[in-house]
């Protein structure tokens, strides 16, 4: 049996206990619905005439499309439409070009090039679902086939296979400077020297399905006023709507989303496929168009959690305490960019996970394989690091000979600590989490680590911003070119002749500050020494017009925020970032010239058809 | 054959809301003519409990019985802005714009009920029954009903509030990776007790001892509900679930439930939770929303306890039988670690 208990006597004095509503296991809004199946779920909406879409979808991992012969699908019975990449108003999109972060692309429907086997190429809207996987079957595609390359490592290699025509070096741009996020705190590899014990460890993630009981899907329907309903089992409505708008080139007021009840998501509807597809059908044949995916394609089609690598090396001394550490990841982010971008921003400002270490660095890569694109899931971003540190959390402490739990009890961050990401830590309670769960399990510990508290101890020193080195490596394109860069975070120090960049600690506070006040920011005091450095030998020197000038930090206009920035670049001069005006947030509203809507045959809603029921519309009880 | 015990820890901190910010959330909160609240929204229910947390934030904030508020989401017509169910932000974010419309809309009824019952608005205060009456005088009242009643009948007020909570938008350093990422965290840590078969691989679960902190339970059952879930959940990415099983190599890919492996419910382990609440600034009723960090410690606390069983590393996920038994036979056999940690 399972049991739960509260511990209000922890942090008692900093929870008021004055709620009449908050704090009561209330019964669920919806409970009884979903207990009984009375809940309308999207799918329940049921509509006369109802059409039902399917994809042709890629057989290659990695292929030049040279034709596509229908091969009579159009003309087979039941076949009311097929939608070709060109059908497409405005056929490419990056799902958070929504607020400005990344380049688009990736096509709802491909017809020149496939990255991934699974990628959707044409759509068949017929009136049973049976009779478009009939016409589907029957459409013939001539590939061309190219090489693929399926592991992240692999991918950076400069013989690699182009994955993503928009990253050319099967990496995500970041700030149109770098292959990669960076994150550096003080001088782990100074410390590391001095550390009794160098741990290592590499850690894999396999990519993981969200596995919701409903499968993705969407109803669109042809409503009166050129508008288009559409019902779905998207996790963020206005996110598919303008999504939606985007793909199709339609004035978001034109389209009308319901939806709110979802049978289960876990991240995996966010990626609005089904949207677009069932609206664009819904616009295209005048009727009802359901475009569903089955268990198959939300296993292998459907984008899952990404696999991450990571690899980390800690520098402890015998004492137990963590004085350095680093970190190697590599996002699988399969072949277009989706939302593993930010779960690389993500991921790089959870590092070291919840420890005080005063030396920090990582190196964590975007990066494109030919595989089904990754997407959210649960922990999105997190749960793959978590898993790579708490693992090596345990190879510290076998190390050392420590009790784990100890040993994170000592590493633990408090109240008022200095994160890596250069913020203090506030309301913490690692520690208390830590010492419970060990009482709960009978685990002993001993008791000066019993009475630790994360109000207690933290702050003072374990509140400053240590000098820290930064370095050039990984320019976007550096490796692509052949220069021979180690993925880790860099082991430059003077020894080696290149100098350290040291950054001023209040400069780089301030700079940071005024940029977060959206000041302009003039003469960045983060930027590196100026002292452009040769790519180690035998890597070809970089092209003088790609050579970064080392004095330029961000862009000097005032910039609306680092993700507009991304959005500018262009992946082959990736250096001297110009303003540029960001992204709009939402979808600009087509110009008044948009094609009036027309359907390609009369709408049929309502109208009687000879064996059709007359009760078939409405919602399914 | 034998089975080996093995006892594992590991605890994590999580960061709530959507990293960086710029993902605003609006709600819309207003009265029926008797006295009743609608909460009207666009946000996403996906089982976590979005629609009833929203109501019991919206009744504690209003000051009425949460029998009177109904939360309608989601219709991109009626239902303002919101940037999804994602993130962790749900709560937090959604939370926070239900809070600032039903402060409004609060405003409103007090001056409506100040109007008849011929007092200040400063004076008066809820019960959280139904009715508003003035402070340190309970029998001077009126009801929600009558007030509502009064302000579209008499007054021509509406009583209603617009909320939107928004964290704009932030920057990252490229070079150092400086960033205001998120608004909490929230943490936890689990003792997993397994036994492994050396003989098959085989992992059974036997027990989790685990102390979540979620700020502050807005919903008691669902934080339970959503706890104990999360951890079958993590034990399920631990030891089964992948679409890709050679990962890199894309092939043996599940295509469904027959292939792809979960648990069932007769595999659902005892679970002794520990809930602690340290309240968060700036989050509703200092609320974190424990979704989606509630799996994460349980995979790497499996790994650590197969390790303590019988001695074998597995850095890569999912755990399977196959990749244990390769690691014994490594090793020469089960190779227990001896350390029992209590258990």
């Amino acid at each position: 049996m399972s049991s739960v208990e509260f511990r209000k006597d922890l942090f008692a004095d900093e929870r008021p206990e004055n709620l009449n509503e908050i704090g009561l296991p209330k019964q669920r809004q919806d409970a009884l619905g979903h207990v009984t199946g009375r809940s309308p779920y999207y799918d329940d909406n049921l509509y006369d005439g109802l059409l039902h879409m399917r994809m042709v979808r890629s057989s290659e991992y990695h292929a030049r499309i040279r034709s596509i012969s229908l091969n009579g699908a159009d003309m087979m019975p039941g076949v009311v439409r097929v939608i070709q990449a060109a059908d497409v108003p405005h056929n490419i999109n990056t799902l958070l070009s929504l607020i400005g972060f990344g380049r688009d692309d990736e096509a709802l429907l491909q017809d020149k090039k496939v990255s991934y086997r699974g990628e959707a190429i044409l759509a068949i809207i017929a009136e049973t679902e049976l009779q478009a996987r009939k016409a589907c079957q029957a459409v013939r595609v001539d590939y061309e086939a190219l090489p693929h390359v399926l592991d992240v490592e692999e991918a950076l290699k400069p013989q690699a296979p182009v994955v993503n025509e928009e990253y050319p070096n099967n990496t995500f741009d970041y700030y149109d400077r770098y292959d990669h996020q960076k994150l550096r705190f003080g001088d782990p590899h100074a410390a590391m020297a001095r550390a009794d014990h160098i741990v290592e460890g590499e850690y894999q993630m396999s990519p993981i399905e969200q596995a919701p009981m409903e499968t993705c899907g969407a109803i669109a329907v042809p409503e009166t006023n050129d508008r288009i309903l559409c019902h779905t089992c998207s996790q963020a409505l206005f996110f598919s709507l303008g999504t939606t708008a985007k793909l199709l080139d339609t004035p978001s007021s034109r389209l009308h989303f319901k939806g709110g009840t979802v049978g289960g998501g876990f991240g995996g509807k966010v990626d609005s496929l089904n949207e677009p597809m069932a609206v664009l059908g819904a616009k295209l044949t005048g009727r009802p168009v359901k475009f569903t995916w089955d268990r198959e394609e939300e296993m292998q089609v459907g984008a899952p959690r990404g696999a991450e690598r990571w690899r980390i090396r800690d520098g402890v001394m015998n004492d137990g305490r963590i004085i350095a550490r680093e970190f190697t990841g590599f996002f699988d982010s399969g072949a277009y960019t989706r939302l593993s971008s930010y779960a690389v921003v993500k991921g790089t400002a959870h590092l070291p996970g919840p420890y005080t270490i005063p030396n920090v660095a990582s190196n964590v890569y975007c990066v494109f394989t030919n595989r089904t694109p990754a997407t959210a899931m649960r922990g999105f971003g997190i749960t793959g690091v978590d898993f790579a540190i708490e693992c090596h959390m345990d190879k510290v402490a076998e190390t050392v000979r420590m009790n784990p739990i100890e040993l994170r009890l000592l590493n633990a961050y408090r109240d008022g600590d200095m994160k890596p990401h250069r913020r203090v830590a506030k309301n913490t309670a690692y520690i208390e989490c830590c010492q419970v769960a060990a009482g709960k399990a009978d685990w002993a510990i001993a008791p000066e680590y019993s009475a630790m508290s994360s109000l207690r101890d933290g702050g003072g020193e374990r509140a400053s911003i240590p000098l820290t080195m930064i370095d050039e490596e990984g320019r976007i394109g550096e490796r692509k070119r052949g220069a021979n860069i180690d993925t880790a975070p860099s082991k430059i120090t003077k020894d080696s002749g290149r100098a350290p960049s040291v950054i001023p600690i209040l400069e780089a506070t301030q700079a940071m500050g005024e940029q977060a006040a959206g000041r302009p920011q003039v003469g960045k005091a983060t930027s590196p020494a100026p002292q452009p450095s040769a790519p180690p030998a035998p890597a070809p020197a970089m092209a003088p017009s790609q050579t970064p000038s080392p004095t330029s930090a961000v862009p000097a206009a005032p910039q609306r925020s680092a993700f507009a920035r991304l959005q500018a670049s262009e992946p082959a001069a990736p250096s001297q970032s110009r303003p540029v005006e960001p992204q709009p947030s939402t979808p600009t509203p087509p110009s008044e010239s948009e094609q009036p809507y027309r359907p390609s045959e009369p709408f049929s809603r309502g109208v009687k058809r000879p064996g059709a029921s007359p009760f078939i519309s409405g919602r399914r009880r | 054959m034998t089975w080996h015990k093995g006892r594992g820890f590991a605890a994590i901190n999580y960061p709530i809301g959507m990293n960086l910010g710029g993902d605003p959330s609006q709600a819309l909160v207003h009265s029926t003519p008797d006295g009743k609240f609608m909460v009207t929204l666009s946000a996403i229910d996906l089982g976590q409990g979005m629609k009833s947390v929203t109501r019991q934030i919206a009744a504690e904030t209003l000051g009425v019985p949460i029998e009177d508020v109904y939360v309608d989401t989601a219709d991109s017509d009626t239902g303002p802005h919101d940037m999804g169910s994602f993130a962790s932000r749900g709560t937090h974010r959604m939370g926070n714009a239900v809070i600032a419309a039903a402060q409004e809309a609060r405003g409103v009824m007090l001056e409506a009920a100040a109007e008849e019952l011929e007092v200040s608005a400063s004076d008066l205060e809820t019960d959280g029954k139904g009715n508003i009456h003035v402070k340190g005088a309970p029998s001077r009242s009126i009801t929600v009903m009558d007030t509502a009643l009064a302000a579209q009948f008499e007054q021509g007020r509406t009583l209603s509030g617009r909320g939107i909570f928004l964290v704009p938008m932030s920057d990252v350093d490229p070079e150092t990776g400086e960033q205001t990422p998120v608004s909490c965290f929230a943490h936890a840590a689990v003792v997993l007790d397994l036994q492994v078969d050396d003989e098959t691989g085989d992992v059974e679960v036997l027990e989790v001892n685990s102390a979540y902190e979620v700020g502050r339970a807005l919903n008691p059952k669902m934080v339970e509900q959503q706890l104990v879930g999360g951890a079958w959940m993590g034990i399920s990415h631990a030891l089964y679930e992948t679409t890709e099983p050679y990962y890199p190599d894309r092939k043996h890919g599940p295509t469904d439930f027959n292939q792809y492996l979960m648990p069932g419910p007769g595999q659902v382990v005892p679970h002794h939770l520990a809930i602690l609440e340290r309240p968060a600034e700036g989050a509703p009723f200092g609320g974190k929303g424990p979704g989606e960090m509630c799996a994460n410690p349980l995979l790497p606390a499996v790994a650590n306890a197969v390790y303590n069983a019988v001695g074998v590393r597995c850095d890569s996920l999912p755990i399977t039988p196959e990749k244990i038994l390769r690691g014994m036979q490594a090793n020469g056999g089960a190779r227990p670690q001896g350390m029992n940690w209590g258990a």
